[in-house]
């Protein structure tokens, strides 16, 4: 059998890009006006393996959980080289927080199987919370080394990897399977032309309906023609929903996320006066103890 | 985020208007390569929003990874030389690596040897992005016009070694023409090829110089093969491989380009193969090879042009001297609309030229590779017209496009003042790299011999009638009679100078190669207006600059002043 592994992805809103009506007036971020983007952390993380599927003939996974047009992202792998992709859709996901999504992904990943490497951006752009990847991996059993920047072996049974720590890097070995999260360690392959022109074809079964004017599969037998025909094509992008996966409703979404929003605030940073410090000991010496009066430090 | 191609509104303008129906119809055989391959198009809207998905990833690539690394390149000399090996500059392995992965080193080669099959007109837009980016990346990437000469000359068994080797960015390429004592004049090539009947083998000896990436894996090499000629009717192609024998003696030191190794080369009885039929090297396949060529340096010109516009602009907008933004200046500001006006006019004859060409390319690979049943007279015909067009267009364009961006990248620095003349900004990296698109691949002074032929029997009049007679109205109206006058102009002058002497109307080829461009690029600027009223500004301002140059150089090219012929030498000498 061929050696697989999984690259979970996430369609996020482009921070980086942020117009003036990037938040709601509730102080929450405005999905609708910023344009939607590969995590680049994920893009990362895929390049990551698409380069163990250059070198050791990896056949890659590519998943994610979001809504219907959450496949654009995954058609963006498919450019770039990966092999199959899953879209985790459910009205049932909605609202999830890092604990209920990386149960949902747990599901996803008992659902494949068959793999060696879970890899995982490091954080994605719009939590920054750096959790899914390390709550993934201890509900999967698996080990995990975060930070990852670098394959050094891969065996069998076991990966060496090199990872990123404060004021160097650290090479850890580990069992396989494995999850690793990736930081910006490579510059992500651009998507291949020909490949473009291929995947641009790929659907899931509620992108088939939609261009079937809505139509059901009940009603419309063509339906299931041509999604034997993607099939054939290798076209096809995996629609499971949480029944699929064999998740618990309890556990997934917003009734399984503890996390709770109480606040959101705006907050605008800006200097309201300057300090001049004398470059001497009795100067340092006296900034030390105003921010120690005022709880900065200590 | 940097995208070249979604960033620049003519460009995509141009992509959708330029109605290449014909042209996709054509180059996917009436879509029946869908059937075989799953990544060509079903229909031509299939093809075009293949086309502009693959340009959208190009022009990502050109504006986030090429460009960032293009100073660097430039400032730390490109490539280095060292015991006979050239070795490219880290970065441009990068940009290589980047192209490769993009699957752009076969754009328009057939699908069964691993290409894309797209239209020159296509490839030509990524030749722009990618010198806008970096213009001497795109000598590396537009190499992949040799693949094309084996595509279309080579036989089968040749076609299957080197073609899919290009197609995945395995093999580069080189095209080596010039010698030390034959630029300009390719007839005069003495580079010696031999053929052992004993072994079946061609073997190459002599010198070549001036070779754009000469220390490729793959090199198409025009050599004589028929001892005791002197011209260019003993000349053949010859392909052969990287090898011991081949010798890489120097490369040089140049003005601008600095990122591809410009090579000299010395052939110790190196083994090639003969491509396509003895005799017929430079009559036939290298003034096909040359004619791709220059449309690549025409968009290799446009894309320096464009990069220096932008620079030149931002760089306007934000210097404030006099307590306002440059821009301001009313000297500031005619510059920069005339280098837009240069480079939107540049931009529309290219295309049109390219899409001749594609439909000149097309035409004539279905008459040279069908059965002949297939070819009807209708077919031979329209061969025949495309190829003409494309003869005069080719060099038109490539006059145009270079000159203009070396006006551009100078006007460019210009508005920078002396922040451009330091090497801190872009403006004189662009100033350089412009300087040789007017003198490889044909000097301008040879692009006006090449499209005059075609201007006296009047090529271009069939185009012009069509658009003349198009529904203009109100200004555009007016603007279509000063449009009709210049042609009217350039007409009178082909026949003033017709009845004159050849010396006089060799020097008088500048000015009617002028007015014919002068007047063919208001029509296709008026035909885009009538279809979008958005783009009359641009008629009307190149019309309008226009016609006083055209009165111009109408009046002294029926001057019939000789005095220039009779005096020269006198005023020269002195």
């Amino acid at each position: 059998m061929k050696r697989q592994l999984i690259v979970f992805v996430k369609q996020v809103p482009d921070t980086k890009n942020i117009s003036g009506e990037a938040m709601t007036p509730e102080g929450t971020v405005n999905r609708a006006a910023l344009p939607a983007i590969f995590n680049p952390e994920d893009l990362n993380a895929l390049e990551l393996g698409l380069e163990l599927k250059d070198r050791f003939g990896y056949s890659v996974i590519v998943a994610t959980m979001g809504p219907p047009n959450a496949a654009e992202v995954l058609r963006a792998a498919l450019y770039r080289g990966a092999d199959e992709a899953i879209l985790l859709t459910d009205k049932g996901f909605a609202g999830a927080d890092t604990l209920a999504t990386s149960y949902a992904l747990s599901c996803c990943a008992k659902t494949v199987k068959n793999y060696d490497l879970i890899l995982c951006g490091r954080q994605a752009i719009d939590g920054d919370t750096a959790q899914v990847g390390p709550q993934l991996a201890e509900k999967l059993e698996i080990p995990q080394v975060c930070y990852v920047e670098e394959v050094i072996e891969l065996e069998k049974k076991k990966i060496k990897a090199k990872r990123s720590i404060e004021g160097g890097f650290e090479v850890l070995e580990s069992q396989l399977p494995a999850l690793l999260t990736v930081v910006e360690c490579n510059e992500p392959r651009p998507k291949a032309a020909k490949r473009i022109m291929k995947y641009k074809k790929a659907k899931t079964a509620s992108e088939l309906k939609k261009f079937h004017g809505n139509a059901d599969y009940t009603d419309a037998p063509m339906l299931t023609e041509e999604e034997a025909k993607l099939k054939e094509k290798n076209l096809w992008i995996h629609e499971w929903n949480a029944a699929k996966i064999g998740a618990d409703l309890q556990r997934i979404g917003m009734k399984g996320s503890p996390t709770k929003v109480k606040k959101i605030q705006s907050v605008v940073l800006e200097a309201t006066e300057v300090v001049n410090v004398e470059p001497t000991g009795s100067g340092i010496n006296k900034l030390i103890h105003e921010l120690i009066e005022d709880h900065t430090l200590g | 985020m940097s995208n070249f191609f979604t960033d620049n509104k003519d460009l995509q303008y141009t992509l959708n208007n330029l109605d290449l129906e014909e042209v996709v119809k054509l180059r996917e055989n009436n879509y029946k390569e869908a059937e075989q391959f799953d990544y060509a198009p079903e229909n031509l809207e299939d093809a075009l929003d293949s086309y502009t998905r693959v340009l959208t990833e190009v022009g990502y690539v050109a504006g986030e990874r090429i460009e960032p690394r293009a100073r660097d390149i430039d400032q730390d000399g490109g490539p280095t030389f060292k015991d006979g090996v050239v070795t490219n500059h880290p970065l441009t392995m990068k940009n290589l690596e980047d192209l490769k992965n993009a699957d752009v080193n076969g754009v328009m080669l057939p699908r069964q040897y691993g290409g894309l099959n797209f239209p020159v007109t296509i490839y030509t837009m990524m030749t722009e992005m990618v010198s806008r980016a970096d213009a001497s990346l795109q000598n590396l990437f537009g190499l992949q016009d040799i693949a094309e000469t084996i595509s279309e000359f080579g036989n089968e068994e040749q076609k299957q070694k080197y073609l899919p080797r290009f197609s995945s960015g395995e093999a580069d390429g080189s095209m080596d023409l010039t010698e030390p004592d034959s630029g300009s004049d390719l007839q005069s090539v003495r580079l010696k090829a031999t053929y052992d009947s004993k072994k079946d083998q061609w073997y190459l000896n002599g010198m070549k110089r001036f070779i754009t990436n000469g220390c490729s894996k793959v090199h198409l090499v025009l050599a004589r093969s028929e001892e005791g000629t002197v011209d260019g009717r003993g000349l053949s192609m010859f392909i052969c491989e990287a090898c011991p024998e081949l010798v890489v003696r120097r490369i040089e030191d140049k003005l601008g380009i600095h990122g591809v190794a410009t090579c000299e080369l010395q052939y110790n009885n190196v083994p090639a193969e003969l491509c396509g039929l003895r005799r017929r090297g430079l009559t036939k396949y290298v003034m096909s090879l040359m004619n791709g060529a220059r449309v690549a340096i025409s968009a290799q010109a446009l894309g320096i042009a464009e990069a220096a516009f932008r620079e030149a602009k931002k760089y306007a907008e934000e210097r404030e001297q006099f307590r306002k933004s440059i821009d301001h200046f009313a000297p500031v500001y005619q510059m920069l609309t005339d280098m837009k006006m240069k480079i939107v006019a540049t931009r529309a004859l290219l295309y049109e030229t390219t899409k001749v060409v594609d439909l000149r390319n097309d035409y004539t690979h279905i008459v040279n590779h069908s059965d002949r049943k297939d070819v009807t007279p209708e077919i031979r015909k329209k061969q025949k017209t495309y190829s003409k067009l494309a003869a005069v267009l080719t060099p038109m364009s490539k006059a145009l496009a270079t000159e203009v961006a070396n006006q551009v990248a100078y006007d460019g620095l210009q508005i920078h003042g002396g922040t451009g003349y330091m090497r801190d900004f872009n403006a004189e990296r662009f100033y350089r790299d412009a300087r040789i698109t007017n003198i490889y691949e044909g000097t301008t002074q040879l692009q006006r011999v090449a499209a005059i032929g075609g201007i006296v029997q009047r090529t271009l009049d069939p185009m012009m009638d069509e658009f003349s007679s198009l529904p203009y109205q109100g200004k555009l109206k007016r603007l279509s009679e000063k449009a009709a006058k210049m042609r009217e102009q350039s007409r009178e002058a082909v026949k003033f100078t017709a009845g004159k002497e050849q010396e006089y109307h060799e020097l008088m080829t500048k000015n009617l190669v002028s007015m014919e461009t002068n007047a063919f690029v208001s029509y296709l600027l008026l035909r885009d207006a009538v279809k979008s009223p958005e783009r009359e500004i641009f008629a009307e301002r190149f019309i309008l600059d226009a016609v006083p140059e055209q009165e111009r150089l109408y009046n002294v090219a029926t001057s019939g002043d000789l005095t220039l012929i009779d005096d020269h030498k006198d005023i020269v000498d002195y």
